[in-house]
């Protein structure tokens, strides 16, 4: 039995008498690859909104793997749940506009930094040999991307698909136990969408991390995902692996059916 | 520390003493009176204050018209400290108590208000601002409406000169560091910055304190060059002075906040010789310069002499090759 | 007695209610903090005071005038200093604005001087008393006239083609265009209602003090714009509300002897009510889309 990285129970969000997410529970397991599919509004952005912290829920609980144990984290904001090993990206693309692709990188990295603001002010060698080690760590990230040659270019001056990858670097740098995609390949083309496929991948081996991905792009999911959750109205309609799932009749009618 | 960064800082370092030689120089040939040396003095309070000022609206994003309230707490903790002790050391002390004086309202009153956006985080520190000039006008120990007067003066252009360098690097090492980034960060996008692990409260926080007590080392500064404090010096007005110069000189430029406040301390010499009409000129030139400079002078870019002494080529690569 | 201090409050509150409006109008259609609106109050006065005492009107006739005036000055004023920057930072729109302020303030009293002058007496004032209570015929004017003037404006925002306008450009600029509504014309018409109801501020407060000089807007701009975020920025019935509540906090903190703080207890209160709800008395929470 692998160790489960994060939980849901019940969880249950309303804006304003509509119920975007509705008891949903779920569960995520160490270097897991977790496809989440559904129909346009179904709520999956709502859900990682909610297990990142970013709503607050009406009722239910989400916990996460603390020291091999499992601990509620409902009470916390998102800037702590990040720091328990939670990142993200945003489906609409959230950078920090006016810096350059390495800051955004950089800024990612704050909270596990160990640099003090007077070792700063004063430009004490501490400082520099930290500055250092961040970039080549920075670096090093967005070389997987095959993104060091725009390391110094502003941020909202690259075209989307490589803003989408920067997202995910910038996640990936926060060092996380388990990364939520949202969307990563929309408005790539064909080739973009294959090589993020492989990517995602190969983060998923190489940092032995828990991916949970939402994704349109039913080619891409079905290929990547070990397991799938489908949500349709803000309810779980089933869940398996992929094979499953394209087997299922409730999905095939509900989801599936509908798009071809 | 390698070499490029030596040679950089030695040429700021060449720059600033360029300007101390300029202005002795021409205080001996009688170029600048003692008039322009009170010039210069002002120029360089105002500086401080409205580099605190750019750290809180530029750098962290966050709107506030408080300021004149933290100058205030920083004018009157000289005020009397020096007219208590009036030496040197406790010039000095007086400064000091001030900053942190400032600096601790300033943490009250953010950790609760920082979460209100914009405009309303405005009100609420104009709020702030007239509430502390209130208490310092009904208050037995701060003289009342009428103020202190005989304060001690141990300012002279020297002094405001090197404080003013000083508050420049400090704060340009700070915004060009990780406390800096996330700073930055948290104002470029919130909800991603959170979402990245970084307790947004702390750095708008940390900018607002910084910011505060700047303002209250200007205040000081101030209190002890004009002699005299009173309510009146820390209405809205002078708030509204301060955020003048960050605006024209670009939000979050700290090179256009200096040139800024430069270029108005030398526009209110000129103005002196227009009487009554000064203002009214005043008010055009600020109209006409934000027709034409919506951005303000520099918008958000500094002037960098790397970029003019040693990047011949212009190109960015030489910044990450250092890292690696 | 507290029933005196209520009328008061209510008197000087329906006086900021009205300089409230224009603030929450402009900021709701422009988002502009407009620091020029306190000295448009001032002007309506100066005007008043023109049309009394030089051409000795009838008060309501200088009244209106003076409405009139002050509404083609608030378009001008935006076509000038605000328009071309309507794709700027706000900010700079806003200094902007502090600068048709200054000029306004210092021009004043440049060409008038900058001393206190004594508004006309176009209405005799007589005190009618009930019980305990005292209420002169003035204060009655100043609060009719501020409920007619909020009735009228009610009736042109909701049922007038430009109100129906105004509300459009105020709820979305871009589908405001698509429906192929004027924005231009109607934010100067905004400017043009806002600055009218401030010149009305003014003439009533010029009749009720007794007196009027070119910095007689900054206070109780201020005020009225404190007011307006008090009751949620841009909600119409918000600021009447903000103005009516800041007008009675302001005498009734006087009246219990602290009058040297009644200030400092309008924003401590501004601030406590902010931080319960943050974005005013009657503001809408949004919440951000994530
Ligand atoms: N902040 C909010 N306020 C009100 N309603 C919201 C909010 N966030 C989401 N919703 C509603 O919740 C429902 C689910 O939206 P959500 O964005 O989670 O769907 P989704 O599955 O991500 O869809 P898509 O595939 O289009 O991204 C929608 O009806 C949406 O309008
Ligand atoms: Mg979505």
């Amino acid at each position: 039995m692998t160790k489960t990285i994060l939980k849901a129970h019940e969880l249950r969000v309303e804006f304003g008498g509509v119920t975007a997410v509705d008891k949903v529970t779920i569960e995520a397991h160490e270097n897991e690859l977790i496809g989440l599919i559904g129909p346009n509004g179904a709520g999956k952005t709502t859900l990682f909104n909610l297990l990142t912290g970013v709503y607050k829920p009406t009722s239910g609980d989400v916990f996460i793997d603390n020291h091999d144990q499992l601990s509620p984290i409902n009470q916390l904001s998102p800037y702590k749940r990040a720091q328990l090993g939670i990142a993200r990206t945003f489906q609409n693309i959230r950078l920090f506009k006016s810096r350059t692709v390495i800051e955004n990188v950089l800024i990612a990295m704050t909270a596990a930094n160990k640099s003090y603001p007077i070792q700063a002010i004063l430009r004490t060698p501490k400082f520099y040999q930290n500055e250092a080690q961040n970039r080549q760590k920075a670096m090093s990230l967005l070389e997987i991307f095959g993104m060091t040659q725009v390391a110094d270019e502003l941020a909202n001056t690259l075209p989307y698909g490589q803003q989408r990858r920067l997202e995910i670097v910038r996640a990936l740098a926060t060092t996380p136990k388990i990364l939520f995609l949202d969307e990563p390949a929309a408005g790539m083309n064909p080739q973009e969408t294959a090589e993020l496929t492989d990517l995602i991948k190969q983060i998923q081996v190489q940092f032995k991390m828990t991916i949970v991905l939402i994704e349109h792009d039913m080619k891409l999911v079905m290929a990547v995902s070990e397991r799938l959750y489908v949500l349709e109205y803000g309810k779980v309609l089933a869940t398996g692996t992929p094979k499953d799932i394209q087997n299922n009749p409730a999905v095939i009618k509900a989801y599936l059916g509908e798009e071809g | 520390m390698d070499k490029a960064h030596i040679k950089y800082t030695l040429s700021w370092a060449t720059l600033a003493l360029m300007i101390v030689i300029l202005i002795v120089v021409m205080t001996m040939f009688d170029i600048i009176g003692p008039y322009g040396l009170t010039t210069i003095v002002l120029i360089g309070i105002n500086l401080i204050a409205a580099i605190g000022l750019n750290l809180i609206i530029g750098m962290s994003g966050q709107f506030s018209l408080g300021h004149a309230g933290f100058m205030a707490i920083g004018a009157y903790a000289t005020a009397l400290i020096v007219t208590a002790v009036p030496t040197i050391f406790g010039f000095i002390m007086s400064l000091f108590v001030g900053a942190m004086l400032s600096g601790i309202v300033a943490l009250i009153v953010g950790i609760p208000t920082l979460r209100l956006r914009g405009d309303y985080l405005a009100i609420a520190t104009l709020g702030v601002s007239e509430i502390i000039r209130i208490l310092i006008m009904n208050f037995k120990f701060t003289h009342g409406p009428a103020g202190i007067f005989a304060i001690p003066s141990f300012v002279n252009w020297p002094l405001v000169f090197g404080m003013a360098v000083l508050t420049i690097i400090v704060v340009v090492n700070l915004v060009r560091s990780p406390t800096g980034r996330a700073i930055i960060a948290v104002r470029d996008n919130e909800i991603a910055a959170e979402s990245l692990g970084i307790n947004t409260t702390k750095y708008k926080v940390i900018a607002f304190v910084l910011g505060a007590v700047l303002a209250a080392l200007a205040g000081g500064l101030r209190a002890s060059f004009i002699q005299s404090v009173s309510p009146q010096d820390f209405t809205f007005m002078q708030s509204i002075t301060i955020l003048i110069i960050v605006v024209l000189g670009g939000i979050g430029s700290i090179s256009g906040t200096v040139v800024t406040a430069i270029a108005l301390g030398i526009l209110d010499v000129i103005l002196q010789n227009f009487g009554s009409l000064r203002m009214v000129i005043y008010a055009v030139v600020l109209i006409v310069v934000m027709l034409f400079r919506p951005q303000g002078l520099f918008g958000r870019s500094e002037f960098s002499l790397k970029k003019m002494l040693f990047d011949s080529g212009g190109n960015h690569d030489k910044d990450h090759s250092k890292g690696a | 007695m507290i029933i005196q201090q209520l009328i008061n409050g209510m008197i000087l509150g329906s006086v900021y209610a009205l300089l409230a409006l224009g603030y929450t109008m402009v900021y709701g259609i422009i988002k502009l903090i407009n620091f020029a609106h306190g000295d448009i109050y001032m002007l309506g006065a100066y005007f008043g005071y023109f049309f009394l005492r030089v051409l000795h009107l009838n008060f309501f006739i200088a009244l209106i005038l003076s409405m009139a005036i002050c509404a083609v000055l608030g378009m001008l004023i935006e076509f000038i200093a605000y328009r071309p920057l309507r794709h700027s930072p706000r900010i700079a729109v806003l200094i902007s604005a502090l600068g048709v302020s200054f000029f306004l303030e210092n021009g004043m009293s440049y060409l008038f001087g900058s001393d206190k002058r004594s508004f006309p007496q176009a209405i005799e004032t007589t005190q009618y008393h009930f019980g305990s209570l005292q209420i002169s015929n003035i204060q009655i004017i100043i609060i009719t006239t501020a409920i007619v003037l909020m009735i009228l404006l009610n009736i042109i925002v909701k049922k007038t083609k430009m109100g129906r306008a105004m509300r459009a450009v105020s709820a979305d600029e871009e589908a405001a265009i698509l429906m192929g509504i004027n924005v231009n014309r109607t934010i100067s018409f905004t400017f043009a209602i806002g600055s009218a109801l401030a010149a009305a501020g003014g003439m009533l407060i010029g009749l009720y003090y007794n007196n009027i000089d070119p910095l007689m807007g900054m206070t109780p701009g201020i005020k009225a714009f404190v007011a307006a975020v008090l009751g949620g920025i841009g909600i119409i019935p918000g600021a009447a509300l903000g103005g009516w509540l800041i007008g009675i906090l302001e005498t009734m903190t006087q009246a219990v002897g602290l009058s040297n703080y009644k200030d400092a207890i309008v924003y401590a209160i501004l601030i406590v009510i902010l931080l319960l709800k943050p974005t005013g008395i009657l503001g809408k929470n949004k919440r951000e889309k994530v």
